[in-house]
Order: C-alpha cells, then sequence, then structure tokens
C-alpha cells in the first residue's frame, strides 16, 4: 500500500489540477455545448432542440452588429497595435538614452484593468467636458468630437482606448525578438552596404516572423474576449452600436434571461478562438520538439 | 588618387554623419510624442481628481489644478456619509484584496506543484496532460460562465468573496502551470535523480532543492495572477453583487450610477485607487511583470 502510494505520488499531485480543469474548463464547455442544442430560457431545459438557437442567433440583428463590430475592431486594434509597437520597438533599439523610462511609460497601461482604462477614456472623450472643449478654448471653434455620443464613430473609441492599452505589449514581444538577433548579422549585413532601413524591412523583421505570429494570436484573442473596455466606455451604445458577442453574450443570459441562445452565442466565440488557437499550440508544440 | 579618395570617404562620413543626427533628432522627437500620448490619460486623471467641479467646468483636460484638493479622493475613498445610495470604493477595496490573496495563494501553489511533477517526474503520456492543462488559458471564459453561475449557486457560494477565490482559483492554474513548467523544465533533472538515489522523496526534493531556486518564477507567477485576479471584471460582475462585488465591479457601478450631476473629479479618483495596487506592483517590479507577460499573455 505504501509502495503504492509512493510510486504514484507524482500523479496523485497531479490529480487535483487535472480534475477541477476537466470539469470546469472541459465539462462547463460540453455542458454550454448541450445547452446551445436546447430551448432554454430562464433555466436551463435538458431535451434536445436541434440547431434552432443558431438559426436564432444568425438571424437576430443585435448578433450580426456585434459580429460586425468584432470584425472592425479587431482589424484596426490588430493593425494599429503591431505598426505602433514594431515602430516603438525599432526606435528604442537605436541605444536610446532613458529607454528604461520610456519603455515604462508605453507598457505601463498594461498593468491597468479595462475598466480603469475605460473610465478614463470615456471621461477624455465625453463631448461636453473632455477633447472637444479643450480644442474649442485652445481657439478651434468649430472643432467636434463626438464619436462616443455618435452611432456610426463610437466602435472607434473603444479602437483608441483598446491599442492604448495593448500596443505597449506589442512593443516588448518585439523588442524581445530583436535583442534576441545576434549583432553579427547587423554588422555582416552594414558591411555589404545595406542602410538601416534595409537591415529592418529585408533582414531583421522577416526574421520577427514568430513574434508576429504571437502578437497576432494574442491580439486576435483579446478582441474576441472583449467585455469589459466597452462595458465601461460605450455599455454597447448609443444604442446596441458597440454591441460585441462578449457583451451580447452576458445580456442574452442574464438580462435576456435566453440561456439557451446566450449558450450558442458563447459556442460561436469559443470556435473562432479555437480556429485561431489550436494551429498556434500546435506550431508552438513543434517548435518545442524540434529543439 | 589616393587622397581623392579619401576626402570624398570623408565627406560621404561628413554627410551621413548629419543625415544620423537628424534620424537621432526625428527618432527622439517619435518616442516622446508617443509617450505623451501614453501619459496623457493618467495626467489627465490625476489632474481631474485634484479639481473641484467648478475647476472642471471652466479648464480644460490639461488646465493645472489650483491647489491640492484631495476632497474627491476622500469622496471616492469613504463616501459622503449620508448612509443609503452612497457608493464608495473602501469596502470593495478590501472584498478584493480578501479574493485575491488566497486565489494567488492557491493557483501559485497548484501551478508549482503541477510543473514540478510534469518537468521532473515525467510519465507516459505526461505531453498531453500539459496541453490538456493549457488549453484552459484560451477559452473564452464566456463558454464556461452559465455552468459556473449554476455550480456556485448548487454550493451556495453564489455572491460571495469564496466563490470569485474558486474561480480565480481554478481558471489561474492553467497559467501557472506554464509558469513553473517553463521554469523547472531549464533546471538540470540530473540534480533530481541524485537526490533520489540519495533516498530523497518527492516532496523533499521540492521543497529542498527546487523550492530554495525558485523565487523568480514565484515572483513572476505571483505578480502575474495578482495583476489578473485584482483586474478581472467578468467574473466579477456575473458571479458578485452587491456588497461581496470586487473593486472593478464597485468602480463600474459608482461611474455608471446617474445622479444628478455627474462627479468626473470623483470618477477619476475612484479609478486611480481601483488601478493603484497594479501600478505599484509594475512600478516596483516591472521586470517580472513584463516577464510574465511576455512568456505566458495569452488572457486578454
Amino acid at each position: 500500500m505504501f509502495k503504492w502510494l509512493e510510486k504514484n505520488l507524482p500523479k496523485i499531485v497531479m490529480a487535483p489540477a487535472v480534475g477541477l480543469i476537466g470539469w470546469f474548463v472541459y465539462g462547463f464547455v460540453l455542458w454550454t455545448l448541450y445547452i446551445s442544442f436546447t430551448n432554454s430560457k430562464i433555466l436551463p431545459k435538458y431535451e434536445l432542440w436541434g440547431v434552432g438557437q443558431y438559426v436564432k442567433l444568425w438571424g437576430s440583428r443585435k448578433w450580426l452588429i456585434a459580429v460586425d463590430n468584432l470584425l472592425i475592431f479587431t482589424a484596426l486594434f490588430l493593425i494599429f497595435c503591431v505598426v505602433i509597437g514594431i515602430i516603438l520597438a525599432i526606435f528604442l533599439d537605436q541605444k536610446i538614452r532613458a529607454e528604461g523610462v520610456l519603455r515604462t511609460i508605453y507598457l505601463y497601461p498594461m498593468a491597468l484593468s479595462f475598466i480603469v482604462t475605460g473610465t478614463a477614456w470615456k471621461w477624455i472623450l465625453n463631448p461636453t467636458l473632455g477633447i472637444q472643449k479643450m480644442f474649442i478654448d485652445w481657439g478651434f471653434e468649430n472643432f467636434t468630437f463626438d464619436w462616443l455620443v455618435n452611432r456610426e464613430m463610437a466602435i472607434y473609441t473603444i479602437v483608441i482606448a483598446g491599442v492604448w492599452q495593448s500596443a505597449g505589449f506589442v512593443m516588448a514581444l518585439f523588442l524581445a525578438g530583436l535583442r534576441s538577433v545576434e549583432d553579427e548579422i547587423v554588422k555582416a549585413a552594414k558591411i555589404d552596404g545595406a542602410n538601416l532601413f534595409t537591415v529592418y524591412w529585408k533582414i531583421l523583421l522577416p526574421m520577427m516572423r514568430p513574434v508576429f505570429f504571437t502578437s497576432f494570436v494574442i491580439l486576435v484573442h483579446i478582441s474576441i474576449k472583449s467585455y469589459d473596455l466597452i462595458v465601461a466606455l460605450t455599455q454597447g451604445g448609443p444604442g446596441i452600436s458597440t454591441t460585441m458577442p462578449a457583451l451580447y453574450m452576458t445580456q442574452t443570459a442574464f438580462h435576456k434571461s435566453q440561456v439557451g441562445l446566450s449558450a450558442a452565442s458563447a459556442m460561436m466565440m469559443f470556435m473562432a478562438v479555437a480556429a485561431v488557437i489550436i494551429p498556434y499550440l500546435y506550431s508552438e508544440l513543434r517548435r518545442e520538439n524540434a529543439r | 588618387m589616393q587622397d581623392k579618395i579619401n576626402t570624398s570617404y570623408k565627406q560621404l562620413e561628413q554627410r551621413s554623419k548629419y543625415t544620423n543626427m537628424f534620424l537621432r533628432w526625428f527618432l527622439y522627437l517619435v518616442l516622446i510624442l508617443f509617450a505623451l500620448y501614453f501619459i496623457f490619460p493618467l495626467y489627465v486623471m490625476i489632474v481631474t481628481s485634484l479639481k473641484t467641479m467648478e475647476e472642471i467646468r471652466q479648464g480644460t483636460l490639461l488646465t493645472w489644478p489650483s491647489g491640492l484638493n484631495f476632497d474627491s479622493w476622500a469622496v471616492a475613498w469613504g463616501g459622503r456619509g449620508y448612509g443609503a445610495g452612497d457608493t464608495f470604493l473602501k469596502p470593495y477595496f478590501w472584498n478584493s484584496i480578501k479574493m485575491v490573496v488566497p486565489a494567488v495563494f492557491f493557483s501559485t501553489f497548484i501551478g508549482a506543484m503541477t510543473g514540478y511533477v510534469l518537468t521532473k517526474w515525467r510519465f507516459k503520456g505526461d505531453q498531453w496532460v500539459f496541453l490538456f492543462l493549457l488549453f484552459g488559458c484560451f477559452i473564452p471564459f464566456q463558454a464556461i460562465l452559465l455552468p459556473m453561475a449554476r455550480t456556485l449557486g448548487v454550493l451556495g457560494i453564489s455572491n460571495s468573496v469564496i466563490g470569485l477565490v474558486l474561480v480565480h482559483t481554478v481558471y489561474g492554474i492553467p497559467f501557472t502551470t506554464l509558469f513553473f513548467r517553463n521554469y523547472y523544465i531549464s533546471v538540470p533533472t540530473e540534480l533530481v535523480k541524485a537526490a533520489r538515489i540519495d533516498g530523497a522523496g518527492f516532496f523533499k526534493i521540492f521543497f529542498k532543492i527546487l523550492l530554495p531556486i525558485s523565487a523568480p518564477i514565484i515572483v513572476v507567477t505571483v505578480i502575474w495572477q495578482f495583476t489578473q485576479i485584482w483586474n478581472d471584471f467578468l467574473f466579477g460582475s456575473t458571479f458578485s453583487f452587491g456588497e461581496a462585488a470586487p473593486i472593478q465591479v464597485a468602480l463600474n457601478n459608482m461611474v455608471l450610477s446617474s445622479t444628478s450631476v455627474k462627479e468626473y473629479n470623483v470618477d477619476m479618483a475612484s479609478a486611480i485607487i481601483a488601478g493603484v495596487p497594479t501600478l505599484i506592483v509594475y512600478v516596483l517590479a516591472g521586470k517580472y511583470f513584463i516577464r510574465g507577460l511576455t512568456s505566458g499573455a495569452v488572457k486578454g
């Protein structure tokens, strides 16, 4: 008995973690999947109902707006974060004075919650006393900046705040990547007559492909899950113009009490994340095994 | 001839020196402009929190406050003292502390144990077990919200700090496992083998050999978990309301509560109070914070 215990001790120690994740992650996802095929309203029902909830979901105007917003947000969020992140990383890589201070400034938003970020930007972007007033007081009398309360433009305020929060993170990833490249490669290129621009454009950035990939995966992942920032900044408004899938899911579940429909939307999000993550994990694992 | 080449080379050098200088100015200009963009909201938050509403209406976002006026900070932290409807952050700040400390402790401990087993007591199929746990880093939490809400209800711990401790511990395990596993994998296995030959057991090896060299990864993990859990809003707002809510939920409620006049100075003071703990950690231990971010950053 004691022998057995000793032999299996590692597995016994692993058991709680595996059990908890098995139950709370895999079990729960399966439960949600099952519920998405039922006609559950306030309380879950367990008779299968087919794909009705998914039909309903994709016929819902609000969900289509949410998906549309997600695509707009993801595209802009990705582009701005990556471009700003790369520019900052390359510039910081030029033996800059006070690099530590600048890096700290670029990255501190990552330490704040999206609720804090959203609260701050909501105040800055508010049309009565925020940026608009600042410019008017400076003498630009016709200056208007009302994106926060403008149906067409409100989604872009979420991009502004989101990029502010996450661009520094992309910078940190690229800076770490650039620093891991050996000096000899850059020196050799310079001796061959390449200028700094060519060195980065033709040599270093192509070498950063794994970093691009990682940034892409993480940023898409953040944007699919974005919830807090929208709640704090616009609450999905004006109207429903800035709804996104994560917000749709919780509102449908907890305000509208449409548990089945809400589960269907959660599963759509799950599949979207899986489509990005599984290739990523696969390639990461292959890279690790190759080492 | 030789002279001619020399002078033209010097000219070239001279010219590239001027371009270089111009480039460096440009470089610094861009870096500083971005720094201002990143600093701007923090600056606005701080000055706004120190102004009176009258000053806010008269000045602009950038106007310097007339003095160090901490009234709105006092209101944000301790309320106005008129009872019902008076929301302030103090009790929720403590809720968050009570939630964060045990959740960080348990998830870090479990992660250290699983990371230890997965690297030093390898068994058949351990790679799959790791992958099984790792996938938990990525799931969108919307896919587990509904069953979690029911489970907490069945266990009788919905709308309580204990419930949130459970939730954060469980969903922190994939990350803490990842951190410790990646750290322990670089510790030479020979060390462990030698200790086993000497008759040291599972726990003795962990506490005598691995734990003493784990300080850096413990710091990384604790900072990561602290930041994630302190900043969480989704779980907090879904599984708690009223008195059991953590600080981010309380902050959001405070800002959204539409009393007659919007008090931006109190809002900003509240936002700073909710953000200060993680900011302090970031400033004091930025190196470890960044290490956590770049090695395991996947959570939104």
